[in-house]
């Protein structure tokens, strides 16, 4: 069976050109090659001596992106009670859909008995954290949450990136919708 | 020539070590230089920025970076405390052996270029920029009032031959350094070192050839003295001019020879790790890869004396600027001098940006492609190029 094409005089079925003796001494390519790298360099260059920025890569912990989406999955937080304690209440689930494994959660009684479980130790290991959202989805008391912003989430060692249940606590944000459950303490 | 207490022996010895250490020093710094521009200029054009982490703490707050210098000194700490790492069953004698052999022939090849003109101190010591220099002025003029050397650590009469008879050391290196590591990677990566460095270098010396038969000299300072020379009153006889071709010819085989990008494949990242240096590590790692920026300055001192009149500055004489419209600006000797080493070093320096330029633009070629380029083109063209000069020699031009 053999299929044959139809006869169209102006379709290429592939956009190879032909290379001409030019092209194959290899010269001319190298040329524009280097014209166009030292077009960068040099217009790069000409900012950086003006004392102007010629990169366009964000210089991380000191500079911030100023595009970044309203809807950024940036650094975790955790959600206050209106008398400063967390919301979280230690059911496991963020730290059981988390893909890399980065959350560690020790659960201890609360002091609050419809609440029963407050967490004891809440770290999250930002070096393993791949900000992929789960652990917010997870969450049944909307207890963790992710900041658009992306500063300082950087350390000089690993333990440095391990940020505990007070750090996370530590934003103070301003919380209304306090009521959980239909319970609503203090 | 009388000297009160320093026999000429002594001035001599004197001077030539002297020059050594400057002419050491400038090619050693010219490495550290390209290491510096193989992360940072790679940045720039990248649109990057490039090594500034590196850095020592000033008081205040401040920290210097020096735009990523201080990177150099990084790593010279950094692979002077790691670890030696050998590997299981190595041969000792070749596996340092080739450290040396990678090296030393290229730091020792400038010794035979010229870097400026010849240099008279007794006279150098009297331009009025100089004369604040506490005691040397009236020591060269009392003492040695006639005293002149040029600035050209040995004046050889075969210095291109030299040239090429150290480089072609350089093959050893790559050789020794793969077979020696017990390593397939290195060994591969050794002989193909070997392979595409002897292919090149053929084509290299004879591209170089035509030269030759036009200047009949093999004596750098000769060869320099010539194209100072000016053809029809208004162009310099520089190598560029004469000979065009061969200095594509010669710059294409030259890298190749240097094993930098397009033809990088002894040491191809992606394919074999780290080519023939593979199983070296610390400081043994970064005197190999001193050495092949130590190597990319040379070919930029060699493609710049060799094509582009050494140290020489278009319609510049011993005594000052001799214009081909029949002006002249009289200039002190030291003022010359001077002008001729910023002049060296000024197209050193373009060739060294030009060969970082080129090795950051284009990709590695194909195995077969470089050998087919190396025997079937550039070969080829060479001798064509010769012979093409040999028939316009003996018909008279030039």
């Amino acid at each position: 069976m053999s299929y044959q094409l139809p006869d169209f005089p102006d379709m290429n079925y592939y956009d190879r050109k032909k290379r001409t003796l030019l092209d194959q001494l290899y010269v001319k390519e190298i040329g524009r090659g280097v014209w166009i790298t030292s077009k960068h360099l040099f217009r790069n260059l000409f900012k950086w001596l003006t004392f102007r920025k010629g990169g366009v890569v964000i210089l991380y912990p000191e500079e911030q992106r100023p595009d970044l989406s309203p809807n950024n999955r940036g650094r975790h937080v955790l959600v206050q009670r209106r008398n400063g304690s967390p919301r979280c209440v230690a059911c496991q689930m963020c730290a059981t859909v988390c893909p890399a494994s980065c959350i560690t959660i020790e659960a201890e009684e609360s002091d609050d008995a419809i609440i029963q479980k407050r967490p004891k130790v809440f770290n999250i290991d930002i070096s393993r954290c791949i900000f992929c959202g789960f652990c917010v989805e997870a969450c049944p008391v909307d207890a963790i949450r992710m900041l658009p912003t992306t500063e300082k989430l950087v350390g000089y060692n690993r333990f440095k990136m391990i940020y505990d249940r007070d750090t996370l606590l530590h934003w103070n944000p301003v919380v209304n919708d306090d009521v959980v459950h239909g319970y609503n303490p203090i | 020539m009388e000297s009160s207490f320093l026999g000429i022996n002594t001035v001599n010895f004197i001077t030539s070590f002297l020059l050594a250490t400057a002419v050491f020093l400038f090619m050693f710094m010219m490495g550290a230089l390209m290491s510096w521009s193989e992360r940072k200029q790679s940045a720039v054009l990248q649109d990057r920025i490039g090594a500034n982490r590196a850095s020592i703490p000033l008081p205040g707050g401040k920290k210097l970076a020096l735009w990523g210098f201080i990177n150099n000194l990084a790593d010279a700490i950094k692979t002077l405390v790691k670890e030696d790492f050998k590997p299981r069953a190595y041969d000792f004698l070749m596996y340092n052996l080739a450290i040396f052999f990678a090296f030393v022939p290229a730091t020792i090849t400038a010794a035979v270029v010229p870097f400026a003109g010849v240099l008279k101190p007794a006279e150098f010591f009297q331009a009025w920029y100089l004369k604040w220099i506490p005691w040397l002025p009236e020591f060269f003029t009392n003492n040695l009032p006639d005293f002149s050397f040029r600035v050209q650590v040995a004046d050889l009469n075969v210095g291109l031959l030299f040239i090429f008879a150290i480089s072609g050391l350089n093959i050893f290196g790559a050789i020794l350094a793969g077979w020696s590591s017990n390593n397939k990677f290195s060994m591969m990566g050794g002989m193909r070192g070997a392979s595409q460095m002897i292919s090149y270098e053929i084509s290299m010396g004879i591209s170089l050839l035509g030269l030759i038969f036009i200047y009949q000299q093999v004596d750098i300072w000769e060869l320099v003295q010539a194209q100072r020379e000016l053809a029809w009153g208004w162009l310099p006889k520089w190598g560029i001019f004469l000979q065009p071709f061969a200095f594509f010819l010669f710059l294409f085989a030259a890298i190749a020879e240097n094993k930098r990008m397009p033809f990088d494949l002894p040491e191809a990242e992606s394919e074999i790790i780290s080519g023939y240096f593979t199983e070296y590590s610390g400081f043994k790692m970064l005197l190999f890869m001193f050495a092949e920026f130590i190597t990319i300055a040379f070919v930029a001192v060699i493609v710049s004396t060799l094509f582009f009149g050494g140290y020489s500055v278009p319609y510049l004489m011993a005594d000052g600027f001799h214009w081909p419209w029949g002006g002249f600006t009289q200039l002190s000797h030291a003022t010359v001098v001077i002008m001729e080493i910023l002049s060296f070093t000024l197209k050193v320096f373009f060739f060294c940006w030009l060969l970082q330029q080129m090795r950051w633009s284009l990709p590695r070629f194909r195995y077969d492609q470089l050998m087919k380029l190396g025997w079937k083109i550039l070969l080829p063209l060479s001798i064509l190029n010769l012979i093409v000069t040999i028939v316009i020699v003996a018909l008279g031009g030039f």
